[in-house]
């Protein structure tokens, strides 16, 4: 296999409230030996919030993202679903409205950019799953996860909507996703079958309706936990973030006692090709992986 | 032709007679032209006469046979069976769109979807003079800009998938946003900006949208609710409808952010949306991810900037000084 390589853009929260993200996406990718470029230069992708305020300003700052990736002449990889989508439908928007791409080009032409289309739009789970392929991952595990019903939570930005997500994740089914668990089994861990695993975590309400949010978050946990599992394990890092802080003001909401570790996807990989529990970052989990360290 | 065999497990229940549903299963061989609603048909005809569902039309327009198939909301007349064994395996399950709202097996109560549906007031309001002299033309312009919002037949897919419909009875819903959406942005109505207040408000407005495109996904006419969703939200600051809260400062509060660093501050959105006050409600969390090292300290006292940067910074600042449209 020639050597993959991508234009990697972090996010922000793999800069700041989760840096284990960023640090086992690199431990992952240096032990199967995929080279990724770092988009210093990109912004936020505005979180699907920012589209709510000015559609148009969105639009322009993710074609500047992609821009840097077209530079390259690589495939951009993401690490946050939110990002994901909203990178990939700015590309989508562009790629299929030639006025609205003029009218984007001629505001990225004032600082030297030109948006063109030619590089795609992939989440790292694909880009491990898909390029690197699950059995060429399987051959390199160090670790394997034997003892551990890892539950998959996939995150809507990811697998919705199908139409847009079909061209980077595989054609993964909306309803049933398998990618993940392809992954877990691979690493030797047990993959947890539960009804919530393609569903929301609320992230994206929890300022302004927090019932809504701890209420969803609190019905996938307890779901993951009542068929089995001793973790979760997600490709998106909002996900992680409401799953792994809310999990005392969810089960407080449900009734039910919740304490269960949320992995980045990167975290278990890693862990599963050998890297120690410090290399992946486990100490920034809030709810502690207490059966890993 | 060929033929493949096929277990039906479908969601069995009667309002008026059962304590709880169950399922039952029917094997049948399924041709490859059958729709779903040639196996409800084959159930109750070869099978059960008392199954019950909705089905009219039988040309995908009517919206009566909507129900879900491995949680896949379909259209029953639109949606070919072996297409679903190929993508779910060769056992279909059958549910009503909400099973908590279920009458009789397929059979569900859809009053909050259509008492919603007409608070939006989905029509045009418009003062029309009795003998007009000229017709009110609408350009093709004004008629893209409805984004194929009336292709909406009102089925309630998008409705029984949404997950904020599941837990908040206030909620308006993907269906009666686009229909909002459709009618408000209508050359000839005179509504729009009562609509946009309504689907503003707090608790039953677009703020309350979880953003996860199952209304997306669910749809069988391609209507996209999720993009009306979104127009909402614009036109709320466009007409200057959108009130100062915390929703609105939040979605505001990503240009400050990205103005500054390219990034977003994720402290500092939280306390800029909440305000001095309302942020306190968030120092439980706050101190959790202090004590994981998620946030670090030197970010909670002012005047100290330890935030990464996006490299050429410059250009991004110029970007949304030419580019920003809206402001709250």
């Amino acid at each position: 296999m020639s050597q993959l390589r991508y234009a990697l853009y972090t996010g922000c929260t793999a800069r700041e409230s989760t840096p284990e993200l960023l640090s086992s996406t690199l431990a992952v990718a240096s032990k199967l030996g995929i080279e990724l470029v770092l988009l210093d230069e990109a912004s936020c992708c505005g979180a699907s919030h920012l589209q709510d305020f000015d559609e148009f300003l969105a639009l322009v700052l993710n074609a500047r993202n992609i821009c840097y990736a077209e530079k390259l002449g690589l495939t951009m990889v993401t690490l946050c679903n939110t990002c994901q989508i909203n990178t990939a439908m700015t590309k989508e928007r562009l790629d299929k409205d030639h006025a609205l791409r003029a009218r984007v080009n001629m505001k990225l032409a004032e600082v030297g950019l030109e948006y063109r289309g030619t590089s795609e739009i992939k989440h790292f789970l694909y880009a491990l799953v898909d390029d690197y392929g699950v059995e060429a991952i399987a051959s390199k595990v160090e670790k394997p996860l034997s003892h551990f019903n890892i539950a998959p939570f996939y995150g809507c930005h990811n697998i919705r909507p199908s139409h847009l997500q079909h061209h980077s994740n595989g054609g993964e089914n909306p309803y049933a996703p398998n990618s993940l668990d392809r992954l877990i089994e691979a690493l030797e861990g047990k993959s947890v079958d539960y009804a919530s695993k393609n569903k929301c975590c609320g992230f994206h309400v929890d300022l302004q309706a927090p019932e809504t949010s701890n209420r969803l978050t609190g019905n996938a946990l307890v779901d993951a936990i009542d068929n089995g599992a001793d973790m979760v394990v997600t490709p998106c890092p909002l996900c992680h973030l409401n799953m792994d802080i809310k999990q005392e003001s969810a089960g407080k909401m449900l009734g039910r006692d919740i304490d269960i570790p949320i992995l980045h996807l990167p975290q278990m990989v890693a862990l599963a090709l050998g890297c120690t529990p410090k290399e992946v970052g486990l100490k920034y989990h809030v709810t502690k992986a207490k059966h890993l360290i | 032709m060929s033929t493949k065999k096929v277990t039906i497990k479908a969601f069995r229940f009667n309002a008026e007679t059962d304590y709880l549903p169950y399922y039952k299963n029917y094997e049948m061989e399924v041709g490859e032209d059958e729709l779903i609603l040639d196996l409800l048909n084959r159930v109750k005809w070869e099978h059960d006469g008392s199954f019950s569902y909705r089905r009219s039309c039988r040309h995908g327009i009517c919206g009566a046979c909507g129900i879900k198939v491995n949680g896949k909301a379909v259209l029953a007349c639109k949606q070919n069976a072996l297409a679903l064994v190929e993508l779910f395996g060769d056992e279909l399950v059958f549910e009503p769109q909400s099973k908590k709202r279920a009458v009789k097996d397929m059979i569900i109560d859809k009053g909050d979807f259509w008492k919603k549906h007409a608070d939006v007031l989905p029509f045009v309001e418009s003062h029309v003079d009795a003998h007009p002299t000229s017709e009110s033309k609408m350009s093709p312009a004004q008629l893209f800009n409805v984004l194929d919002a009336d292709y909406c037949i009102q089925c309630g897919a998008c409705h029984y998938s949404c997950p904020v419909i599941e837990i908040n009875e206030d909620f308006f819903g993907p269906a009666a946003f686009a229909a909002a959406y459709r009618f408000s942005v209508d050359p000839r109505d005179n509504s729009s900006e009562l609509r946009l207040e309504m689907t503003a408000k707090m608790g039953q407005g677009v703020w309350d949208c979880v953003k996860c495109f199952e209304c997306v996904e669910a749809c069988p006419k391609e209507v996209n609710p999720l993009e009306k969703i979104t127009k909402l939200h614009n036109m709320q600051f466009e007409q200057k409808i959108a009130q100062r809260n915390v929703a609105t400062k939040h979605a505001e509060g990503f240009v400050r952010s990205i103005k500054k660093h390219g990034l977003l501050d994720e402290a500092d959105i939280v306390k800029y949306s909440e305000g001095q006050i309302g942020v306190l409600k968030h120092m439980g969390d706050a101190i959790k991810m202090m004590k994981a090292g998620k946030i670090h300290l030197v970010d909670q006292i002012p005047f100290v900037d330890n935030m990464p940067k996006s490299k050429n910074l410059d250009e991004i600042k110029k970007l949304i000084a030419i580019s920003q449209t809206n402001k709250l």
